[in-house]
C-alpha cells in the first residue's frame, strides 16, 4: 500500500441558504477517495461553518492516487428528507505525488454545482505520504512531471529529449448510457465530470509509464484532448514529448524576458553568439576561448566550445563548433574544392540526413510537441507537414482495447512522417493533433513542422555519434541556420524558389517559410510581426454516413488550397516572408465546413523580400475594367507600403548585392534574381500535405499554383473581386497594439508587468437560409475581425500592448451557428524603449559600405586560416558584439544589439537597486525575493492593499510571465467542468450563462493554483468550450476543459550567481547603450 | 452583426469606470452606448458601434454579476469569482453606495419601507434620477439601515466597517440612517431650502452629542440593551431637557438672561435692536423646543421647529449669519453666569448642537 492520503475539512464560507425558513444551512461534508467515504459533523445553522475536522486518512495504491481525484461534497443536512447537495470540489492530488512539486494542498476552493454554479467556498487541507515502492512491475508512474509548456520549462534543463509519447483511452459516455434517461441532469453531469477526471488520470499515468520506460522523468508539451463522439463513446487522448529534465538551482534561473532556455541563457550568450560574420576579428579572437563558433578553417572538432557546466543545450556551439566543415562554404578544409554549393550540398546533405536519421529512426515517430527549443537543437526547418483524415465513427465495443482509434492516429502519424521525409527531414517539431466531430463524421488532423534536429539531443546520438556525424553538419549560424533548406536542391519536394541566405550567404533558403513552431529566439528578424489569418467557409450538402464523409474529404483539399492562398496573399500584403505558429483548423458542421488558419507573419532577414501582388484583368480590352483594376492595384500597393511602415520592415539594402560575387561561388543560379529586393512576382508554397478519407486513399496535394504565376491575381469574376476586397478588409491593428499567435512577438522584448489573459466567445446565427460561399466567407471574416476589434477596444487602457498567443477556435455547434472562441493574453510593453530603438535606427547603409563589410570576412577567409576568426553567424543579438566601436555597421545588426542591450541594461539597473527588498506575495517560498520598487505591482497587489485574503493568481497562455521568473513548477492543472441550466433566461440568456461559467472556471483554476501555493498559471489553454443551447426549452449546457502549469514566480531579480560571461554582457551592453 | 452569444471574460475582471457610472445611473444598454458614442470614445480606438455595444453589454453583465457581492461589500474582498485589484474593489463599492443628493433629500427622514419604495417613480420623475438608480439608492439606504440598526457601537464606525465605505460616505449614511430611524421631518415646504449636506451636518451633531453612544461608556443597565448605540437619542438627556424650561418660566431668570446678553451685544451689531426686542420670543422658542423633545412627534419636528421658531424670525429681521453667530454665542454663554440656573451641563449639551445646527441651517 504505497500511499496514505490525508484530508482535513477546515471551514466553509458564503454558503447558500438551503433552509428557506431560517435563512440558514446545516452543512456537512463528505470526503471520498476511491470507494472510501468519510463524513464531517453537521454544522448547524450557519452559512460560514467551522468543521475543523479530524484528518481523514485513505490508504491507497499509488495507481489510484494517480487516477482518482479527491472528491469533496458539501451537503445540507435534512432530518426528514434526503440531504441536499450544495456542491462539490474535485481535487487532483497528482501534484502531491511529485517530490519537486507541491507538498500540501491547502486553501479555499469554490464549491461547484453543475446546475447552480459556484455556491460558497470550502477550506480543505490535503497531504500525501508516499512509501517507496521498489516493485518493478508497478502500474503507477508517480514522480513523472508533466508540463503543458511547449518548451523546456524555465528552471529546468534538458539532459535529454527522448521523443514522442502518446496514449488514448476510451469509454462510454455516461450521457449516452441508458441510465441517463432516469437520472437527474446533475447526476449525469457529475458522472461525466468524474469519468473524464478518472480517464485523464489514467491517461497521465500510462503516459508516465511510457516515459519511465524510455528513461525519462518528465513530459513536456503535454497536450490532452477529449473527443465526445456521442453515441460511439468518449475518447481522451494525449501526446507529449518525453524528456529527462534536471532542476536548476533557483539562482541561475534565467531572465524570462529573453525567452531562452534557462541555463543556456547565460551560456548561450557565450557560445551562441557568434561574432558577426567575422567582421569583428578582434572581438572574435577575444572570445574564442569562451565561445564556440568555429572558423570554417579550423580543423575538425574543436573542443573550444567549452560548454558551461549545465547547458544541455549550448547546442549551437556544439553544433557549429564541431561541425567545422561547412559544406556550403567555399570548402577549404579537407573536404576541399570550391565547387558550387548546389552540387556539393546535395549529396552531402543526404549523408548528413542519413547520419542524423539513425538517431531517430529507431523510434516510431520522431515527433516533438515542443514549439521552442534550446538553442542549437533545431538545425533546419523544412516546412509545414499536415495530414487530415475523415472517419466514420462507430461504437467503441471494447473500451479496454481502443484499437480502432489508435490505428486511425497511427495512420495519420505515418503520413506525417513520410511527408517530413519527403521534405528531407527526419523529425517533426511543433507537432499537434486535433479532431472535429459532427454527428458520426470525424475529421482527424495532425500537423507539425518538418525539421532536422541536432542529433546530440537524441538518445542514441547523445554521446557516441560524435565526430563523424558532426563533420557533416553545417555550422549554420543560429540567426539564420534554421531557414536553410534541409532538402535536396536538385530534387525538391515541391517547386520553390531558392536563393542564397541573406545573412550568411552560404546556403540556400526558400522564398517563404511556413512553420508551426515559435520563432527561434535567436532568429534574425526585420521589423515586427503580426497575426495573419485566413478564413474560409464552404457549404456542403447535408448527407449521412459514407456519402457525407466522401463529400467532406472531397472538399478538404480545396479548402486547404484556398486557405493557403489567402495566407500567402496576406503575408505579401504585409510584406513579410514567413509564418510561425501556423495552425489550420477545419471544423465540420452539418451543412458547412469552416477553415481558419492563424499564424504570426514575420520578415526573416535571412529570406528574400517578398514580391508584391499584381492584379490582372481577364478582359484587358475594357476601359472601365482596366481603370477598376488600376484602382485596386493602387490600393494594394498602398496597403503594402503602409504595412511596411506599420511593422517597421526595412530590410537592409546591403543585400542588393549579389552574394555570389563575394562568396566566390560559381553560380549557375544567377538567373534567379537572387537577393534582389525588387518584388519577385513568383512565389511558391511550402505546404506539403495530404488527405485521406476512410477509404485510406491518400492523395497528395501540391499547393503551389502550378505553372501559373501565383501572385498575379486575376479578376475574372465577381468572386475574385470579392476575394481581393476581403484581402483588403483586414483592418490594421490600431496604433499601440500588436498581435501574434506565438510566444514571442518579434521585435518586442521589453515587456512590462501588465498581463491580462482573457477568453472571448461569440456565436453567430446565420439567419439567411440561402447563403452562398461568398456570403458565408464575409460573415465569418467579419466575425473574426470584429472580435479582434473588440479586443483592441476593451484593452485600450493597456496601450502600448501586444496580444500574444491569440488562439482562435471555430466550431459549428449546430446547423446555422458559427462559434468562435478566443483565448489570448494582452501584455504591456515599454513603448519608449521601442521608440528609442526605432527612432535612432541609423539609416540603411548604402551599397559600398556594406560591401566592404561583407568582403571583410571573405578576405579573412581567404588568407587567415590561422586567425581563428568566426565568420559563422551574423546576427548575434548578444552583448559581446558590443565591442563594435563604430555605430555605422549594418543597421539591423545594431538595432538588434541595442534591443538586447536594453534588456541587459534593465538587468543591471535591477542589480543596483537590489537592496530595496519588499516582501513578496508567495508565502511558501523559502526566501523573499528582493524586488525593485515600482515594478510588477500587480503581482503583489492583493497582499499589499486592504488585507484581502485572496491570492492574486495570474494566468497566461505563454510559458512565462514578463518581469518575473518561475522558481517552481507545482504540477499540471487539467480541469474539466460541465455546467447546465434550466433557467437560461433568468441567468441572462446564453451570454449571461456562459459569462458566469467562464468566470467560474477561471476562479476554480485560480483557487487550485493558490491551494498548491502557486501564484500563476503558465501555458494556460482552454482546450474545449462546447456550448449546447435550447432557448425554447430555456436550457443550455456547456463543457469546458482547461489546462496549464501551476507555478510560483517571483519578481525578476538579478541572477546572483551569474556566469562571468553575462557580466561582461552587462557592462558592455550598457556601454554600447551609452555609446549609441 | 448581432450575436447569438457574445462574451468576453478576463482573468482580471475588466471594468470601465465610465460604463460603471452609466450602469449605476440606470441607463439602458442602448442609452449607454449612445452616451459613450457622444463622448467620443469611438475615435479613441477606431471602434465601431457594434464594438461599443458588445463592450457595454459585457460590462453590464459583469456589473450585474458583481451586484450581489456589492450588497455585502466585505464579501467582495474574499470572494473567488472575480479577480479584482483591491483599489478597484474600493472604487466599485464607493461608487455603488454613492447617491444623488437630490434623491436622498426626497427620502430623508422617511420610513424606509415598501410604501416609500412605491413612491420612487414619482421621486425619480421629480429629481430626474432614473427609477433603476432610485431603487438602487433606496435599497442601499435600507440595507445599511437594516445592518447597523441592531449593532452596538458608534454608527459611523459600524457603517464604515460593514460596508467598507470612505469616511465621508459613511458619515452621510449615518445621517440617513439616523434620520430614517428618528423620522425627522424634512419634507415640509419651509425646509425645502435646506440641502442634504445641511441635514447631514446636523445629524452628525446630534449623533455625536445627543445619543447614548455620545456620552461614552454606557451605564450597566444599558450595556446589554440596544441603548448603547447612537442611532437613538439619549432618553435620559431628553428628560433632563425639561429642566431648561426654568429659563423661560422664571421671569427673573429670563430678564436676567436678557440683560446679560444685551450688555454683551450692545454696539457689536447693527441688528441689536431687533435682538433686544425679539429676545424673549427667541429664547422661548429654543427652550420650548428642548422641553418638548420627550415627545417622539416633537422630535420629528425638531428641524421645522428650529426654522419656525428661530430662523424665520431672524431672517425676517435680516440678521446676517455673523449676527446669528454672535447672538447665539452670547445667548449660550450668558446662561452660565445665571447663578440660579443649575443645569449648565444639559444646557451646554443642548445649545452646542442647536447652535451649530442653526449656523448650518441659516442661509443668508
Amino acid at each position: 500500500m504505497p500511499g496514505k492520503l490525508k484530508a482535513k475539512i477546515v471551514a466553509g464560507r458564503h454558503l447558500p441558504v438551503m433552509d428557506r425558513a431560517s435563512d440558514l444551512t446545516d452543512a456537512f461534508v463528505e470526503v471520498k477517495f476511491g470507494n472510501t467515504t468519510f463524513k464531517t459533523d453537521v454544522c448547524h445553522k450557519s452559512l460560514n461553518p467551522q468543521w475543523n475536522s479530524e484528518w481523514f486518512k485513505f490508504e491507497v495504491d499509488d495507481e489510484d492516487l494517480q487516477d482518482e481525484p479527491l472528491q469533496v461534497t458539501v451537503l445540507d443536512h435534512d432530518t426528514y428528507s434526503a440531504n441536499d447537495a450544495i456542491g462539490k470540489v474535485y481535487i487532483d492530488i497528482d501534484p502531491l505525488l511529485c517530490s519537486e512539486a507541491a507538498s500540501v494542498i491547502s486553501g479555499w476552493f469554490p464549491i461547484y454545482d453543475t446546475i447552480h454554479g459556484i455556491r460558497g467556498e470550502i477550506n480543505v487541507l490535503v497531504k500525501v505520504e508516499l512509501f517507496n515502492d521498489l516493485n518493478r512491475f508497478r502500474q503507477s508512474s508517480c514522480g513523472v512531471k508533466f508540463f503543458c509548456t511547449t518548451s523546456i520549462p524555465r528552471c529546468y534543463r534538458a539532459v535529454m529529449v527522448h521523443g514522442f509519447v502518446e496514449e488514448l483511452v476510451v469509454n462510454e459516455d455516461p450521457e449516452y448510457q441508458w441510465i441517463d434517461r432516469i437520472r437527474t441532469p446533475r447526476a449525469s453531469n457529475e458522472a461525466r465530470q468524474r469519468l473524464i477526471s478518472l480517464m485523464s488520470g489514467e491517461l497521465q499515468r500510462k503516459i508516465g509509464l511510457k516515459v519511465l520506460e524510455m528513461g525519462g522523468n518528465a513530459v513536456v508539451g503535454y497536450l490532452q484532448c477529449f473527443d465526445l463522439e456521442g453515441e460511439s463513446g468518449l475518447v481522451v487522448r494525449a501526446i507529449g514529448t518525453a524528456c529527462t529534465l534536471d532542476k536548476l538551482s533557483s539562482g541561475s534561473a534565467p531572465n524570462t524576458n529573453t525567452h531562452m532556455h534557462p541555463n543556456t541563457a547565460p551560456a548561450s550568450n557565450a557560445c551562441n553568439s557568434p561574432s558577426k560574420d567575422g567582421k569583428e576579428p578582434v572581438f572574435g579572437e577575444d572570445l574564442t576561448s569562451s565561445s564556440g563558433p568555429p572558423t570554417p578553417f579550423r580543423a575538425l572538432p574543436t573542443t573550444s566550445s567549452s560548454p558551461p557546466p549545465f547547458s544541455p543545450s549550448k547546442p549551437c556551439s556544439r553544433q557549429s563548433s564541431s561541425s567545422d566543415t561547412d559544406l556550403s562554404l567555399t570548402p577549404k578544409t579537407g573536404m576541399g574544392s570550391g565547387g558550387s554549393v548546389g552540387k556539393e550540398a546535395g549529396p552531402l546533405k543526404t549523408l548528413l540526413r542519413q547520419q542524423t536519421q539513425t538517431a531517430l529512426e529507431q523510434r516510431e515517430f520522431p515527433f516533438f510537441t515542443l514549439t521552442s527549443f534550446p538553442p542549437g537543437f533545431l538545425v533546419h526547418v523544412g516546412g509545414v507537414v499536415s495530414a487530415r483524415s475523415v472517419k466514420l465513427l462507430d461504437r467503441i465495443h471494447n473500451p479496454d482495447e481502443p484499437e480502432t482509434r489508435d490505428a486511425w492516429w497511427e495512420e495519420i502519424r505515418q503520413e506525417i512522417k513520410s511527408h517530413a521525409k519527403a521534405l528531407g527531414c527526419h523529425a517533426v517539431v511543433g507537432y499537434s493533433e486535433s479532431t472535429s466531430i459532427c454527428e458520426e463524421v470525424c475529421i482527424l488532423s495532425a500537423s507539425g513542422t518538418a525539421a532536422i534536429l541536432n542529433p546530440r539531443y537524441m538518445r542514441e546520438g547523445c554521446l557516441d555519434i560524435g565526430i563523424t556525424d558532426h563533420r557533416f553538419e553545417e555550422p549554420s549560424p543560429p540567426s539564420c541556420g534554421f531557414c536553410h533548406i534541409p532538402y535536396d536542391e536538385l530534387n525538391m519536394p515541391f517547386p520553390a524558389q531558392l536563393t542564397y541566405c541573406y545573412l550568411c550567404r552560404r546556403q540556400k533558403v526558400p522564398d517563404v517559410l511556413f512553420t508551426t513552431i515559435d520563432l527561434p529566439p535567436e532568429a534574425a528578424v526585420t521589423g515586427k510581426g503580426c497575426l495573419i489569418q485566413a478564413r474560409l467557409c464552404r457549404l456542403k450538402k447535408k448527407a449521412q454516413g459514407e456519402v457525407n464523409a466522401t463529400a467532406i474529404s472531397n472538399l478538404l483539399p480545396f479548402m486547404e488550397y484556398e486557405l493557403h492562398t489567402q495566407l500567402m496573399n496576406k503575408l505579401k500584403l504585409r510584406s513579410m516572408n514567413s509564418l510561425f505558429g501556423l495552425h489550420i483548423q477545419i471544423s465540420v458542421g452539418e451543412n458547412m465546413l469552416l477553415g481558419l488558419a492563424s499564424a504570426t507573419g514575420v520578415y526573416l532577414t535571412a529570406l528574400p523580400a517578398p514580391g508584391g501582388i499584381q492584379i490582372a484583368g481577364k478582359t484587358p480590352g475594357e476601359l472601365s475594367n482596366e481603370h477598376h483594376i488600376l484602382t485596386i492595384q493602387k490600393r494594394i500597393n498602398d496597403t503594402i507600403a503602409k504595412n511596411k511602415e506599420l511593422y517597421q520592415i526595412n530590410p537592409p539594402k546591403l543585400f542588393a548585392l549579389d552574394p555570389e560575387v563575394f562568396c566566390g561561388i560559381n553560380m549557375e543560379l544567377t538567373e534567379e534574381v537572387v537577393g534582389s529586393p525588387i518584388p519577385e512576382p513568383r512565389q511558391r508554397s511550402r505546404l506539403f500535405r495530404s488527405h485521406s478519407e476512410s477509404s485510406d486513399e491518400v492523395s497528395e496535394l501540391d499547393l503551389s499554383h502550378g505553372k501559373k504565376d501565383a501572385f498575379v491575381l486575376e479578376i475574372d469574376d465577381t468572386d475574385a473581386v470579392e476575394d481581393i476586397h476581403s484581402l483588403l478588409t483586414d483592418a490594421p491593428t490600431p496604433t499601440g497594439f500588436y498581435s501574434c499567435n506565438t510566444e514571442i512577438m518579434p521585435g518586442i522584448n521589453n515587456w512590462t508587468s501588465g498581463v491580462q489573459m482573457f477568453t472571448s466567445v461569440r456565436v453567430f446565427r446565420l439567419s439567411n437560409a440561402n447563403l452562398t460561399n461568398q456570403g458565408l466567407n464575409k460573415i465569418f471574416t467579419d466575425l473574426c475581425e470584429n472580435l479582434l476589434k473588440s479586443f483592441y477596444f476593451k484593452l485600450r487602457s493597456m496601450i502600448p500592448c501586444c496580444l500574444c498567443q491569440l488562439n482562435f477556435t471555430v466550431a459549428v455547434p449546430e446547423e446555422e451557428l458559427i462559434q468562435v472562441t478566443v483565448t489570448a493574453v494582452a501584455m504591456t510593453f515599454d513603448k519608449d524603449q521601442t521608440q528609442e530603438k526605432t527612432a535612432d535606427k541609423p539609416p540603411t547603409k548604402g551599397g559600398s559600405e556594406t560591401e566592404e563589410q561583407l568582403q571583410f570576412p571573405l578576405e579573412l577567409c581567404a588568407d587567415s586560416s590561422s586567425a581563428n576568426c568566426q565568420p559563422t553567424s551574423k546576427i548575434s543579438g548578444v552583448p559581446e558584439s558590443t565591442n563594435v566601436s563604430s555605430r555605422d555597421r549594418c543597421s539591423t545588426w545594431l538595432e538588434l544589439l541595442r534591443l538586447k542591450a536594453h534588456t541587459m541594461r534593465r538587468g543591471s539597473v535591477k542589480t543596483s537597486r537590489r537592496t530595496q527588498s519588499l516582501a513578496h506575495s508567495v508565502s511558501s517560498l523559502e526566501r523573499c525575493s528582493p524586488l525593485p520598487e515600482g515594478r510588477s505591482r500587480s503581482l503583489r497587489s492583493s497582499r499589499s492593499f486592504g488585507g484581502s485574503s485572496v491570492t492574486v493568481v495570474k494566468m497566461t497562455p505563454l510559458s512565462f510571465l514578463p518581469g518575473t521568473r518561475i522558481i517552481k513548477y507545482l504540477g499540471i492543472i487539467n480541469m474539466f467542468f460541465i455546467r447546465e441550466t434550466t433557467s437560461l433566461r433568468e441567468e441572462g440568456g446564453v451570454s449571461g450563462f456562459l459569462h458566469t461559467f467562464i468566470a467560474e472556471v477561471f476562479s476554480m483554476v485560480r483557487a487550485h493554483v493558490a491551494a498548491l501555493g502557486g501564484n500563476a498559471v503558465v501555458s494556460y489553454s482552454m482546450k474545449e468550450c462546447m456550448l449546447m443551447e435550447n432557448p425554447n426549452k430555456n436550457q443550455a449546457q456547456c463543457l469546458i476543459n482547461v489546462s496549464g502549469d501551476a507555478v510560483i514566480c517571483v519578481r525578476e531579480t538579478d541572477q546572483e550567481p551569474t556566469p562571468s560571461t553575462t557580466n561582461i554582457g552587462h557592462t558592455s551592453a550598457s556601454a554600447t547603450d551609452e555609446a549609441t | 452583426m448581432t450575436m447569438e452569444l457574445d462574451v468576453f471574460v478576463g482573468n482580471t475582471t475588466i471594468m470601465d469606470e465610465e460604463v460603471y457610472q452609466l450602469w449605476l445611473d440606470g441607463y439602458t444598454v442602448n442609452d449607454a452606448v449612445k452616451v459613450r458614442m457622444d463622448g467620443g470614445v469611438m475615435e479613441e480606438c477606431e471602434a465601431s458601434a457594434d464594438v461599443l455595444l458588445s463592450d457595454t453589454m459585457d460590462q453590464y453583465r459583469t456589473f450585474q454579476m458583481c451586484e450581489r457581492l456589492l450588497h455585502s461589500p466585505s464579501k467582495l474582498g474574499n470572494q473567488l469569482l472575480f479577480q479584482i485589484p483591491p483599489h478597484r474593489q474600493a472604487m466599485l463599492i464607493e461608487r455603488y453606495y454613492t447617491f444623488d443628493d437630490a434623491f436622498v433629500r426626497e427620502v430623508l427622514g422617511k420610513k424606509l419601507s415598501k410604501g416609500t419604495k412605491k413612491d420612487l417613480d414619482d421621486i425619480g420623475a421629480k429629481t430626474g434620477v432614473t427609477l433603476k438608480s432610485c431603487r438602487r439608492q433606496f435599497d442601499n439606504f435600507k440595507r445599511v439601515f437594516k445592518v447597523v440598526e441592531e449593532l452596538k457601537g458608534p454608527l459611523v464606525e459600524n457603517i464604515r466597517h460593514h460596508f467598507l465605505l470612505s469616511d465621508k460616505l459613511a458619515r452621510d449614511y449615518a445621517a440617513i440612517v439616523f434620520f430614517a430611524n428618528n423620522r425627522f421631518e424634512t419634507g415640509k415646504r419651509k425646509l425645502q431650502y435646506l440641502t442634504f449636506q445641511d441635514f447631514a451636518f446636523c445629524a452628525g451633531q446630534l449623533i455625536s452629542n445627543w445619543t447614548v453612544g455620545a456620552v461614552g461608556e454606557p451605564a450597566d443597565h444599558q450595556r446589554s440593551f440596544r441603548f448603547y448605540m447612537d442611532v437613538d437619542l439619549d432618553k435620559e438627556f431628553l428628560q433632563e431637557l425639561k429642566e431648561l424650561k426654568v429659563l423661560i418660566t422664571d421671569k427673573d431668570l429670563l430678564d436676567q438672561h436678557k440683560s446679560l446678553v444685551c450688555t454683551a451685544l450692545r454696539g457689536k451689531t447693527k441688528a441689536f435692536n431687533e435682538m433686544e426686542t425679539n429676545f424673549k420670543n427667541l429664547s422661548r422658542g429654543l427652550v420650548n423646543i428642548a422641553a418638548k423633545l420627550t415627545n417622539t412627534k416633537d422630535v420629528r419636528d425638531f428641524f421645522i421647529d428650529l426654522v419656525e421658531k428661530f430662523i424665520e424670525p431672524c431672517r425676517s429681521d435680516r440678521w446676517t449669519a455673523a449676527d446669528i453667530r454672535l447672538y447665539l454665542t452670547h445667548y449660550n454663554n450668558s446662561a452660565h453666569i445665571l447663578d440660579t440656573f443649575k443645569h449648565q451641563v444639559v444646557w451646554d449639551r443642548y445649545m452646542g448642537v442647536v447652535k451649530s445646527c442653526i449656523f448650518k441651517m441659516y442661509h443668508d
